[in-house]
């Protein structure tokens, strides 16, 4: 069998006297959605920070379809094909939605008709087609993550880190956005997503990975990962896993 | 060729003014807002568009100058020669300072100090060493004939000065719709989420410097042929860095017909004080700095930013208008 799109292996990553990230190893393979969920400071966006090229590891490997691409520039890993989104959404505020997805379609079409098409094609596919000509700061918090997204799709990439794009939109917007992720999945985009709204990666994800104060502490499918005490641990304290088996026992 | 139609119609009609106007005042304060103008439109390519805040551009102003006047004087180069040469020198003093700033990661105000310094650096240089006749300057000797880049109407200076804005005018509206334009704003909004949109930042940025560089050394090259001398105070002064930075600041960062308008409006109001007062020295600035509050209170994005502004204020309240109407 072909080796996943992509190869994440024992990564580190230490701030002065912190180990942010901890020997992490993680896959994603092609086609499909993985997550990687952990509770707050446990190191998730650090690790994506590496992923995409913001952050040096201190060590580890991180292979791209095949290749060792550890330690090169957020826009070269662009130009592979691997695109992010912030979590703390970073629009360019002074654009139109229309110029802001310009500058992502402009990485694979030169010509500003082409590019100007792309954009057109991307903000129809993630549901913002009819403000398109807005400012870019004029949009709701569920805009801008849409925005978000369609700046990384403009890229034409094709492995996508989504780092909380859900996070601060309410039930009835995550249940609108759930579909277009699912959508990007299946013509082919595949998808490493950061995520805190578990309803959504029990629906969408097929493969779980939780960090916990920097290491990989359990992998699977959502119900198994949800299951394992040391997770449940990890969230609700220490001996969490044994009260609530006890209550479940008694 | 949409979009170049007001370049052409703005162009056009101050190409007739010397038809119309034949005083040699009038003329002379023009070719001078122009030449400030087309300095301005130097920064504003890497200011402007790109968001990277240079308090150094005499750097390149006193480049193009320098090297104008030392190709001719020193080594008996053609004047029109001397004068490409010495806008490829301020691209290639673009490419220098762009390289040593951006690819050690220098931002903001570190970039704007890093930048001023150059300037002096170069001024101080340029007022000891022997090739720029030092203390003294150098004089470009007087011989008006068209080969020799000299003329005895100030029309012919006026016209050669505009059709370099012009040439300026056409360059930042190519820039607008381009990819590259697109790019360097993107990186002047927000440089990380450029990065990670695939735009490689540095070099943007440096390519951006090396266009402004080549663009304001060309007003430097002029000042020479007009004025015939140069010094380490005016061609590397710290006057050249602040009216390049002053005149799309006043008139619209980021904007085709910005510096054009700043330097108009900023160079008749420092002229009409002067008149006012009877040539109290130092006025003119003091004037430059009322403008410049005044401008940033009320309309921060410049004389022509305020204007999309406006629109947009207007078109986004019209929907809500016609919602409730």
């Amino acid at each position: 069998m072909a080796e996943p799109l992509l190869v994440v292996e024992r990564v580190s990553r230490r701030f002065g006297g912190l180990l942010a990230v901890n020997a992490a190893s993680l896959i994603a393979p092609e086609g499909h959605i993985t997550a990687l969920i952990g509770p707050n400071g446990a190191g998730k966006t650090t690790l994506f920070s590496i992923i995409s090229g913001f952050i040096k590891a201190s060590h580890g490997s991180i292979r791209y379809a095949g290749e060792e691409i550890i330690g090169e520039p957020p826009h070269r890993l662009a130009r592979r094909g691997i695109a992010r989104t912030f979590q703390i959404v970073q629009p360019f505020a002074d654009l139109t939605v229309r110029e802001n997805i310009l500058v992502g379609a402009h990485l694979r079409h030169r010509a500003r008709q082409a590019a100007l098409a792309v954009a057109e094609r991307v903000g129809r596919e993630v549901g913002i087609a009819g403000m398109l000509d807005r400012p870019a700061d004029t949009l709701t918090v569920a805009g801008r993550k849409r925005l978000e997204l369609a700046r990384a799709l403009a890229t034409g990439p094709k492995l996508l880190l989504l780092d909380e794009v859900l996070a601060g939109l309410n039930p009835s917007e995550i249940r609108d956005i759930v579909p277009v992720i699912r959508g990007l999945c299946a013509r082919g985009i595949t998808i490493l997503m950061i995520e805190h709204v578990m309803q959504a990666v029990m629906s969408l994800a097929e493969h779980v990975f939780v960090l916990t104060e920097g290491r990989i502490i359990a992998q699977g499918t959502p119900a198994q990962v949800a299951a394992d005490s040391a997770v449940v641990e990890a969230y609700l304290g220490h001996g969490a896993a044994a009260k609530l088996g006890g209550l479940h026992a008694g | 060729m949409r979009g170049f139609g007001p370049i052409v119609v703005v162009v056009a009609v101050l190409a007739a003014v010397p038809l119309v106007v034949h005083s040699n005042v009038v003329l002379n304060f023009l070719v001078i807002a122009l030449m400030i103008a087309l300095a301005g439109q130097g920064w504003n390519i890497l200011g402007g568009y790109g968001g990277q805040y240079s308090f150094g551009h005499a750097a390149f102003f006193g480049t193009g100058a320098y090297v104008t006047a030392i190709l001719q004087m020193r080594y008996g180069v053609n004047a029109w020669a001397g004068f490409v040469i010495g806008i490829a020198a301020g691209a290639l003093a673009g490419a220098i300072i762009g390289a040593l700033t951006f690819r050690s990661g220098l931002r903001g105000s570190y970039f704007a100090l890093v930048t001023l310094a150059f300037a002096e650096v170069l001024r101080i240089i340029a007022s000891v060493a022997p090739i720029t006749g030092a203390g003294v300057g150098t004089l470009i000797k007087l011989d008006v004939r068209a080969q020799a880049f000299q003329f005895q109407s100030r029309a012919a200076f006026y016209w050669i000065v505009l059709a370099l804005v012009a040439l300026s005018l056409l360059m930042a509206k190519m820039i607008e719709r381009s990819r590259f334009g697109t790019w360097l704003v993107a990186v002047r909004e927000n440089e990380d989420a450029a990065q990670a949109l695939g735009v490689d930042a540095v070099t943007v940025k440096s390519a951006a410097m090396v266009i402004s560089g080549a663009i304001t050394a060309a007003a430097g090259c002029f000042y020479a042929q007009y004025f015939l001398f140069v010094d380490s105070g005016i061609a590397y002064g710290t006057w050249i860095s602040i009216e390049a930075l002053l005149t799309p600041i006043i008139g619209g960062v980021g904007t085709v017909f910005g510096p054009l308008l700043g330097a108009l409006v900023v160079k008749a109001l420092g002229e009409g004080a002067r008149l006012l007062t009877g040539d109290a020295p130092g006025l003119d600035l003091i004037v430059y700095g009322a403008v410049l509050v005044l401008v940033i209170a009320f309309a921060p994005r410049g004389l022509i930013g305020g204007l999309p502004r406006a629109r947009r204020l207007l078109t986004r309240a019209s929907p809500v208008e016609a919602a409730h109407g």
